[in-house]
């Protein structure tokens, strides 16, 4: 893995705040390895997103985290289509949320979430590819008195045909370093793209499969101590009293601590000392007024927000009440979505050092951490040690998952750096148990959905109202972006037509409004977030509409699609490869959804069989189809959409946190099963990029996971599922 | 002290008797490659051989390791990543985060070394791993292309190492 965090000596030259990288520790157990994974200092800075090295190395800059989907190998490839480098010299490393700071972020934002990496940043990355590419070259030209114009570039290699001359960016870096940068680059046309589209090898591999990869919670730093958690399990409750004397004489114990009103820790030399000691430790909770909250409280609540006259709409035209009215027919169903884990194969961790102001120097507050947004953990450092922000530094690791869970809300670093204050100068590591881990999450949001359709003598659908009602994620993560109490990503694939999640399908009378129902149980963005569930209500009622009116569901579908293009364009494409309206082989059943949402247009055909004597389900083989706008790396592509139904297929089959007495229930893989790979179908990736805009693709696939699949069981059984999960149906003929 | 065989070496350690095989590994031997997942065996990540058996590390205390058990690690599996399997992992960019692959590969080199030509049926047994970001259909390409010699053209999955890189 060659992504180091970013220490150079030009950094510290240029910084507005020089103490920034003092007292730096490398993220490498091995200090030795750190020290040659460190780039010698002072190689020369062509612009912030570009270092080029006397060895020809191409070191660039990556904000964004990579946490598996590929971002860092895609916005590399991004930068280094516009520098026209050698890709074989190419390396990556994360600039520092405090450096991001101290320059006025000149890297723009950190946060990785939502598949923003690529489709939010790629104009300015590009740029700065495309500057430190006219600035060598300009170098270069000055060098050799000649027109900058008449200068090429090629992998590294700057020549001049007309004097025969040419020389390579490692030569010409320090010249053109001190250059000042054009304005006015241009960014090259799709057609010429030599690296973009280009199914490239991901540059984060080698790490991963020797073991070497350091994760946030394999950090090791000299003098660390270990900690373990334990926060009160009903949510909203404290902890009232801790007998710290009855584990004080085990092995290894240093210090048992309150965190904040609600946790304990114990830090001792070792984890598992420290969990063991924790274990031990008599707790008594205070657990507050949610303490015999249960999911059928829950639920009773969302239900009643089904005909609740308190709610806002998203979506809406024509006059779908007065039209459901008169419908010469109506049909009606709800659906229900269940609150699940992220359960990402790391659990939470971070590893925290407060240094107190000492000899002039003033307090310092470091940490090191997995992080979708490290600036946000940045803050939360900040916040959590009662420093100001620039007296504060994040140290980014790879993530072992993050799926939504480290990004929005850094629970953890503000207990680790609570734990460290507590123990100044020496950096204390937390890492969660899977226990913890799994009951102190920020679920997907529990919904609710009623959909009423109106149908004409003919069958045609001519009103649909959509009534959500359910958990808000802003109201529970970032309040102040809710307006009039409105919360729009909960509307995600229902919107009108737009570059974002919108709605496929033109129906004459449409009403989609939500009623807002908070659970006391903390909500998250979950890779997918809303579009997850939105588009299980919405495809798999429009099959039951196809169905209640004897139409095919891709005929149908194609009835009101011709307003959508490119929704419709994925969906023929599945449909066509998967071969749907010839026949399947015997005992197999298909089923279809398509969506739109995170910039891209999405499409799957499921194909099952279900033993009806046994009740069990094998999905055998989904076509998925993906237009994205543009494909940086179609290979990536095709292992996220891939990825994509492993985990929407987990959460469609196994995916349910139930809450009994204000506590959830599952506390590990045993009662919180995933897919495992004997459950895997064969996937058949069809990435079809139309052009002329930049969509995710770490996200949309998961959306059409669970209703492709839910409309084949449908076809196979005339079963309907409408509450999630799959596990708590019997597919058993009756 | 007590002692294990790790990686063909005697490695002492200081731990209680109860202590996991897995934490032994990763907090007193500093070999971190080894994952904690979940505790309790049911997600592979501290997957290691035991006498060339694949054993979740996280459930096996450490005083019902012999001495003389010989246990490898993912850092043992080969010096330079040359195991097959290794080398059929990069050569289809299986990883995605990659947090689970050090369970996964040590035991996709189990089977092969147990069943050289698995069936999709073998595979299905052998590789009870969780993997969240998604892994597994190339899991199962990678553990075939191992088993087929290493000719990755056979997986039918277009991927472009450029030469030099290294990783």
């Amino acid at each position: 893995m060659s992504t180091a965090t970013l220490t150079r000596r030009g950094f510290l030259a240029g910084s507005a705040a020089t103490g920034l990288v003092v007292a730096f520790h490398i993220p490498f157990a091995d200090e030795a390895a750190a020290q040659a994974a460190t780039p010698a200092a002072a190689q020369p800075e062509i612009n912030a997103w570009v270092v080029v090295q006397p060895d020809e190395t191409v070191v660039i800059r990556i904000a964004r985290s990579e946490m598996g989907q590929g971002t860092l190998t895609g916005l590399a490839q991004l930068v280094a289509e516009e520098l026209d480098c050698d890709w074989a010299r190419v390396k990556t490393e994360y600039p520092t949320p405090g450096q991001n700071l101290a320059r006025k972020r000149a890297w723009g934002n950190f946060s990785t979430g939502g598949s923003r990496g690529i489709r939010e940043s790629h104009d300015y990355v590009r740029k700065g590819g495309a500057t430190a590419r006219a600035m060598l070259v300009q170098a270069a030209a000055d060098d050799w008195k000649v027109p900058a114009a008449e200068c090429r570039a090629d992998k590294g290699v700057i020549t001049h045909a007309a004097s025969g001359r040419s020389t390579t960016y490692g030569k010409v870096a320090a010249a053109a370093s001190r250059l000042a940068p054009p304005t006015d680059v241009a960014l090259r046309d799709p057609k010429d793209w030599k690296l973009l589209g280009k199914r490239l090898a991901r540059l984060d591999t080698r790490g991963k499969l020797d073991g070497s990869q350091v994760y946030g919670s394999d950090l090791k730093l000299p003098g660390m101590l270990n900690a373990a958690i334990r926060d009160c399990p009903v949510f909203g409750g404290k902890l009232a009293s801790f007998d710290a004397a009855a584990i004080a004489a085990r092995p290894g114990v240093k210090k048992v601590l309150r965190v904040g009103d609600s946790a304990v820790a114990v830090v001792a030399d070792t984890w598992w000392r420290a969990k063991s000691a924790l274990d031990a430790l008599p707790v008594v909770w205070d657990e507050g007024p949610n303490a015999k909250v249960s999911s059928a409280d829950i639920a009773a609540t969302l239900k009643a927000g089904l005909d609740a006259p308190d709610a806002v709409v998203g979506n809406s035209n024509g006059d779908a009440r007065a039209a459901l009215a008169s419908a010469a027919r109506t049909v009606e169903a709800v659906y229900a979505y269940p609150f699940q884990n992220h359960a990402t194969m790391e659990t939470m961790n971070a590893t925290a050092k407060f240094t107190p102001a000492a000899d002039g120097a003033p307090a310092r507050c470091e940490v090191w951490t997995p992080t979708q947004n490290g600036e946000a953990a940045l803050a939360a450092a900040a916040e959590a040690s009662g420093l100001p922000a620039s007296q504060c530094e994040v140290y980014k690791l790879l993530l072992g998952g993050g799926f939504g869970r480290r990004g929005a809300v850094h629970d953890w670093v503000h207990q680790a750096v609570a734990i460290a204050k507590e123990m100044p100068g020496t950096p204390v590591k937390l890492i969660w148990s899977r226990e913890e881990d799994m009951t102190h999450g920020r679920y997907h949001p529990v919904t609710q959905c009623r959909l009423r359709a109106g149908l004409d003598a003919k069958g045609n659908l001519t009103a649909l109202h959509m009534r959500l009602s359910g958990q808000s994620i802003l109201a529970g993560v970032f309040p102040q972006n809710i307006r009039d109490g409105k919360d729009p990503v909960v509307f995600q694939g229902l919107n009108p037509p737009g570059p974002e999640a919108s709605i496929g399908y033109s129906v004459p009378h449409l009403l989609i409004d939500h009623a807002m129902r908070n659970p006391h149980v903390p909500p998250g963005f979950w890779r997918g977030v809303n579009l997850n569930q939105n588009t299980i209500y919405l495809e798999c009622f429009i099959d039951e509409l196809a169905h209640a009116t004897k139409q095919d569901p891709l005929a149908f579908r194609r009835g009101l699609m011709s307003a959508h293009p490119k929704h419709l364009a994925v969906l023929n494409a599945a449909a066509e490869r998967a071969g749907w309206g010839r026949p399947a082989p015997k005992g197999v059943y298909r089923g279809l959804a398509q969506t739109m949402g995170f910039g891209s247009y999405v499409a799957a055909v499921a194909e099952v069989s279900v033993d009806r004597k046994e009740g069990r389900l094998k999905i055998h083989r989904i076509v998925a189809a993906t237009d994205p706008g543009h494909a940086v790396n179609p290979q990536q592509i095709e292992a996220q959409v891939e990825g994509s139904f492993v985990y929407g297929l987990s959460a469609a089959l196994y995916g349910g946190c139930t809450v009994k007495d204000g506590r959830i229930e599952q506390t590990n893989f045993d009662t919180y099963p995933v897919l495992h790979l004997d459950e895997m179908p064969k996937v058949e990736t069809i990435v079809m990029p139309s052009g002329g805009f930049w969509g995710g693709v770490g996200e949309p696939t998961i959306a059409v996971a669970a209703p492709a699949v839910l409309n084949a069981i449908f076809a196979a059984t005339g079963q309907r599922i409408r509450e999630l999960p799959l596990k708590n149906h019997s597919l058993k003929k009756a | 002290m007590p002692s294990l065989n790790v990686n063909g070496s005697p490695r002492e350690f200081d731990a209680e008797p109860d202590t996991p095989l897995l934490w032994v590994l990763r907090e007193q031997l500093g070999l971190t490659g080894t994952k904690y997942g979940c505790g309790i065996a049911q997600c592979g990540a501290c997957t290691v051989h035991l006498d060339g058996v694949p054993t979740r590390s996280c459930v096996r205390p450490v005083s019902a390791v012999g001495p003389q058990e010989k246990i490898v690690t993912i850092e043992g599996l080969s010096r330079d990543a040359s195991h097959p399997v290794q080398r059929a992992w990069a050569a289809l960019d299986v990883p995605q985060c990659g947090y689970c692959q050090s369970g996964m590969i040590m035991a996709a080199a189990a089977l092969l070394k147990a069943k050289p030509r698995p069936t999709d049926a073998d595979i299905d047994d052998a590789m009870t791993n969780i993997c969240r970001c998604g892994t597994y259909n190339r899991v199962r390409a990678a553990i075939k292309v191992a088993a087929r010699g290493g000719d990755a053209s056979s997986a039918g999955l277009v991927i472009q190492h450029v030469d030099g890189r290294r990783s």
